[in-house]
C-alpha cells in the first residue's frame, strides 16, 4: 500500500450514460429511504467501468451527488479500496497477485516479465495497451502463480507462458482464461489420482 | 442501572453508560484519545484499555457499554502493558518534534506519554511523513503529527453539521482532510483545534507566539454576539495571545465560533489610546481634561431636548448605567440602545429575552425560525438546535431567509405573511409539546417589527408554547450589548427619540448633541452638523465622525458586566489594561460627569452595580437565566409583505472590533470568493 492521490490530469467532467443511470437508479433502490449512500460502491465501480477502468475526479463528485452525499464521503470509499484506480489503467489492466502462496510459485518472475514487457509497476506502456500493479490474494491460490487480466484469470503461469499471453494480447489475438498449462481447472497437474473410476461403476467405493 | 465494581469500588450508572464513563464515576482516571463526551464512539485509538474480569483480552472502555455485575481493573500490570503497547504504536508514527509544535505543554499526548510511554524506540524503519493540508486562514496542519483519533471528521459532521472534513487512503496512509483542501466553511471550525488531542491541528493565527505556560489565563465573557459565550483569554504582559472556550453547559457547552476565538488580534489594531478632539477639522490627540473640558463647553447652555446618547453593540452593563444616568441628569430623554432600530420594548423582558434558555433547544419538539440567519447570528445557539436536531423527533419550520442551516427544515415563506399562515406546521407547532418560537433581530428591526413581534408573540399563545414550566417565545439577539440595555431602560424617554429620531434630529438640526458609546453601525452622514462624542475602542465609523473621541477599554480590558439573549448575566473579567490612556467606560462616564457638575453618585465599581441592582434585581444573580413571570401582551400592528433579511450580513464583520482583525478580513474574503466561484457556477 502507498499513498493513493487523485491523478493529476482528469477530464473536465462526467456523467453516466443513460443505460447506466437506469442501472444506477436500480441500484439505489435497493436501499431504504435515505440511506441511499449505501450504493456508493456499486456505482462508484461502474463509473470506473464506463471511464475505461479508472475513476476520475469528476466521477466521484457525480456519484456523490447522485447520493446526495458530501464529496468527502465519496473521496474516503474512493481512496479507501484500492479497487478503484485513480489514475488511468493500459487497456489491458493486469493485476498481479504477489501474496504468498503464489510468492512461492513464481510471483516474482511475473513481475519480472511485467517490467521487461509492460514497464514500471503503475505506468501505463507506451503503447497504452497494457498497466499492472501487484495486489494482494485474488483467491486462486490453487493455480498460483496467477494473474488478473481485466475480468479474467489467467493461473499456472511462468514465465514464458505469461509473455506468450501479453504478447498475444498485445496482438489483438484471443487468448484463453484459466490455467495456462494445459490443467484443467484445478484438478491434480498430472491427471487425477483420486476417484479415478467415478462414473465407471455406480456400485464402487463407499460414501 | 447497571452495577458494577471498579478497581474495589462499587458504582451504578444510568443505562447506556460506557465503561469509561463507569470508571470515571468510581474515579479511575482513563487515558482517551479518541473518545470525547460530546462525539459519537469510535473507539479507533485503544489507549482507554482496561481489564474487566472473564473476558479474555483488555477492553477497550469507550466502545463497551458498563454491564450488570462488571468487575473492572483499571490499574493493573496487564492494563499497564497493554496501554503502553498502544501508547507504543502510536509513537511509531510520530514525530517527537515536541520543541518545535504549538501543542507542546497541552498536548494530550504529551501527557500520556509521561503516564505510558517508554523510554525508547524499537522501531528502526522510516516514520511516516504526511503533506500538510490547507485548511483555510484558521486552522494549520501539521499531519505528520496526526493520530487517527478522527474527532476532528466527527466534530464537523455532528457539531458543526458541515460534514467536510473526512478520512482518505487507509491504514498508516490515512490522511484528514477536506475535500480537494478546500477551506473549512464552518463558523465553528476552528473547535477541531480545541478537540485535536496532539499538534496536528492548531491555531494558524497564533503560530510559533506562545507557550501556554507563560500565558496568564483570565475567564471571561465573550461579546461578538449575544450568546455571551464563556471565554478564557490567554495573554502575556499587555497583550490577548488567544481566546479559547470555557465550559459552560448552559450557554456554549465548549465551543465557540470562528469570529470569538480570532478576533484577538483586532484588540490590537485600529485602537484609540487617547483622548482626540477635531480642531480646525482635523482630530488631534489631547489630554483626558481637554477632552472633557471641550465636551462641557459645547454642553453648556444646550437644552436636555437637544442632546441625545446612543449605546452600541459591545456596551457592558456598567457604562451603560452610567451613560443613562449622565444624559438623564443633563435632562436628555433622547436615549437608545438599539442602533439597529430593534422595536423591542424594554417595559415588557419577556418579550426581548430568548425565554427558552439556550440549553432548553434541547427540550422542544418543534422549532419556528422567524427572520434569522442562527447559522451567523449565533452559531452556538444553532449547534443547539442542530444537536436537539440530530436526537431525532424535531420538527424545524423557517420564516424569513432561505440558507443552509446545517440541518434540515421546513421553509414556509420568506416574509411575515408566511407567519399568519403556516400551513400544515401550524398543526406541528399546535401538537408540539413543547415548540419554540424564535424571533431574530432580522425581524423586529423592520418598519413593521413590533407587529411581527406581536404576531410572533401571538402565535406562541395560541400554539401552547407558553404554559406553566415551558415558554417557548424567544428572541435571539444579534448584540451582546441589547438586553443589558434594554434591562436598564437605554430606550427614549417620555418626548424622548430613538435612534431613528435622533438621526433625523441631527440631520434637521434639532439635535446639537450625540454621544456615542460604541455606536459604529449608525448612518453616520445623518448625525449633520451635530456635536459628537464618540466613546469607544476603535477608529471605526463613530471615530472618524466624532468632534471628541474618549478612548474606552474593549471587552478583554474591563471588569464589566454583559447580560446575554437568555437574559443571563454574566460578569468579564480584565486580561489585560486598556492601551495607553484609554480607561473603563463607565469610569469615563463618572469622571465626564463631575466635569460637567453632574456627579454621578458611584465611585466605584461595586457602586455602579449597586445603583443597577436598583433598576433590575436580576443584575444580583449573575450566571442565572431566570425566567420571567408573566408575558406580556403587545398589540397587534399591519404587517409588511416585504421578505425578512438576515440582521448578520457579513458573519466575520460585525463589530468594530471584527472589522480591525486581520484574520476576520481574511476570513470573510475567503468566504465572499467562496460566494463568487458558487454563483458563477
Amino acid at each position: 500500500m502507498s499513498v493513493r492521490r487523485l491523478d493529476p490530469n482528469q477530464p473536465e467532467s462526467f456523467a453516466f450514460t443513460a443505460e447506466n443511470i437506469e442501472w444506477a437508479k436500480g441500484q439505489i433502490a435497493k436501499y431504504p429511504e435515505g440511506k441511499q449512500a449505501s450504493a456508493i460502491i456499486p456505482l462508484l465501480w461502474r463509473a470506473q467501468e464506463q471511464h475505461d477502468g479508472w475513476l476520475p475526479e469528476p466521477a466521484i463528485r457525480y456519484v456523490a451527488e447522485m447520493l446526495d452525499m458530501e464529496y468527502i464521503r465519496a473521496l474516503e470509499v474512493a481512496t479507501f479500496y484500492t479497487m478503484f484506480n485513480l489514475s488511468p489503467v493500459g487497456e489491458h489492466y493486469v493485476q498481479l497477485c504477489g501474496t504468498t502462496p503464489c510468492w512461492l510459485r513464481g510471483a516474482d518472475e511475473l513481475k519480472e516479465v511485467c517490467r521487461k514487457h509492460i514497464g514500471p509497476e503503475g505506468t501505463v506502456s507506451a503503447d497504452g495497451k497494457f498497466s499492472w500493479l501487484e495486489v494482494e490474494c485474488l483467491g486462486a491460490c490453487v493455480n498460483a502463480p496467477m494473474v488478473q487480466i481485466n475480468a479474467d484469470f489467467f493461473e499456472d503461469l511462468d514465465a514464458a507462458s505469461f509473455e506468450r499471453v501479453l504478447n498475444d494480447l498485445r496482438a489483438g489475438k484471443d487468448v484463453k482464461p484459466g490455467p495456462q498449462n494445459e490443467r484443467h481447472a484445478s484438478e491434480p497437474a498430472g491427471g487425477l489420482t483420486s476417484l479415478t473410476t467415478v462414473g465407471q461403476s455406480e456400485t464402487g467405493g463407499g460414501n | 442501572m447497571p452495577k458494577l465494581t471498579v478497581d474495589g469500588i462499587e458504582v451504578e450508572v444510568e443505562n447506556g453508560a460506557t465503561l469509561l464513563q463507569a470508571c470515571e464515576e468510581a474515579g479511575a482516571e482513563i487515558p482517551r484519545f479518541c473518545y470525547h463526551e460530546r462525539l459519537s464512539i469510535a473507539g479507533n485509538c485503544r489507549m482507554c484499555l482496561v481489564e474487566v474480569e472473564k473476558s479474555p483480552k483488555p477492553v477497550a472502555s469507550c466502545a463497551m457499554p458498563a454491564g450488570d455485575g462488571m468487575v473492572v481493573h483499571t490499574k493493573t500490570e496487564q492494563v499497564k502493558r497493554a496501554r503502553e503497547g498502544v501508547m507504543e504504536f502510536l509513537l511509531i508514527n510520530h514525530p517527537l518534534d515536541c520543541p518545535i509544535c504549538d501543542q507542546g505543554g497541552e498536548c494530550d499526548l504529551q501527557d500520556q506519554s509521561m503516564a505510558y510511554g517508554v523510554d525508547g524506540s524499537r522501531f528502526h524503519e522510516n516514520k511516516r511523513a504526511v503533506e500538510e493540508k490547507y485548511m483555510g486562514p484558521l486552522v494549520k496542519t501539521v499531519m505528520t503529527r496526526c493520530i487517527h483519533c478522527t474527532r476532528c471528521i466527527r466534530f464537523s459532521q455532528e457539531v458543526a453539521g458541515v460534514p467536510e472534513l473526512g478520512a482518505i487512503g487507509r491504514g498508516e496512509d490515512m490522511e484528514i482532510t477536506t475535500y480537494l483542501e478546500h477551506a473549512l466553511t464552518s463558523e465553528l471550525s476552528a473547535n477541531v483545534v480545541d478537540l485535536c488531542p496532539v499538534g496536528a491541528l492548531t491555531f494558524r493565527p497564533f503560530a510559533y507566539t506562545a507557550r501556554p505556560w507563560e500565558l496568564k489565563k483570565t475567564e471571561s465573557i465573550d461579546v461578538m454576539d449575544a450568546v455571551g459565550s464563556n471565554i478564557r483569554v490567554d495573554a502575556r504582559g499587555s497583550e490577548v495571545m488567544r481566546i479559547l472556550p470555557r465550559l459552560n453547559e448552559e450557554v456554549n457547552e465548549e465551543w465557540i465560533s470562528d469570529k470569538t476565538r480570532f478576533v484577538w488580534d483586532g484588540l490590537k489594531t485600529q485602537r484609540l489610546d487617547t483622548p482626540y478632539i477635531r480642531e480646525n477639522g482635523r482630530l488631534r490627540a489631547a489630554t483626558w481634561d481637554e477632552a472633557f473640558a471641550a465636551i462641557a463647553a459645547r454642553l453648556k447652555d444646550v437644552d436636555g431636548k437637544r442632546i441625545a446618547a446612543i449605546a452600541g453593540d459591545l456596551a457592558c452593563a456598567e457604562s451603560m448605567k452610567a451613560l443613562k444616568d449622565l444624559y438623564a441628569s443633563l435632562g436628555s430623554p433622547s436615549i437608545d440602545c438599539r442602533q439597529d432600530g430593534a422595536k423591542l420594548d424594554a417595559g415588557n423582558r419577556g418579550s426581548y429575552i430568548f425565554n427558552s434558555t439556550i440549553a432548553g433547544i434541547e427540550d422542544a419538539d418543534a422549532i419556528l425560525l422567524v427572520g434569522t440567519n442562527p447559522r451567523i447570528e449565533a452559531p452556538i445557539v444553532n449547534a443547539r438546535i442542530l444537536k436537539r436536531a440530530r436526537a431525532g423527533g424535531l420538527k424545524v419550520g423557517v420564516v424569513g431567509p432561505r440558507v443552509d442551516l446545517t440541518y434540515d427544515y421546513d421553509y414556509l415563506g420568506a416574509g411575515p405573511q408566511s407567519l399568519k399562515d403556516l400551513g400544515a406546521f401550524a398543526d406541528v407547532l399546535k401538537n408540539a409539546e413543547r415548540p419554540m418560537i424564535v424571533v431574530g433581530q432580522g425581524a423586529v428591526t423592520r418598519g413593521d417589527g413590533a407587529a411581527v413581534l406581536a404576531a410572533a408573540l401571538s402565535l406562541a399563545k395560541s400554539s401552547g408554547a407558553i404554559s406553566g414550566e415551558w415558554n417557548g417565545f424567544n428572541v435571539l439577539h444579534t448584540a451582546a450589548s441589547r438586553v443589558g440595555g434594554l434591562d436598564l431602560g437605554l430606550v427614549p424617554g417620555e418626548g424622548g427619540r430613538d435612534v431613528a429620531g435622533i438621526l433625523d434630529g441631527a440631520s434637521s438640526g434639532e439635535i446639537d448633541f450625540v454621544h456615542l458609546l460604541g455606536a459604529d453601525e449608525i448612518d453616520m452622514s445623518r448625525l449633520g452638523s451635530a456635536f459628537v462624542v464618540y466613546q469607544g475602542t476603535h477608529g471605526d465609523a463613530g471615530a472618524h465622525r466624532a468632534d471628541v473621541i474618549l478612548p474606552g477599554a474593549a471587552y478583554t480590558e474591563k471588569n464589566a458586566t454583559w447580560v446575554n439573549t437568555e437574559g443571563r448575566v454574566q460578569l468579564g473579567r480584565r486580561a489585560v489594561f486598556p492601551p495607553g490612556q484609554a480607561r473603563e467606560d463607565w469610569a469615563i462616564l463618572r469622571a465626564l460627569s463631575g466635569v460637567l457638575g453632574k456627579t454621578l453618585p458611584y465611585n466605584d465599581l461595586a457602586g455602579v452595580r449597586a445603583a443597577m441592582e436598583e433598576d433590575a434585581p436580576h443584575f444580583a444573580m449573575t450566571d442565572v437565566a431566570a425566567p420571567v413571570e408573566a408575558m406580556p401582551s403587545l398589540s397587534e400592528g399591519n404587517l409588511d409583505a416585504a421578505p425578512f433579511e438576515s440582521a448578520v450580513k457579513d458573519f466575520y464583520m460585525t463589530n468594530p472590533v471584527a472589522r480591525a482583525s486581520a484574520v476576520m478580513a481574511e476570513c470573510a474574503a475567503g468566504r465572499a470568493a467562496a460566494a463568487r466561484i458558487q454563483a458563477a457556477e
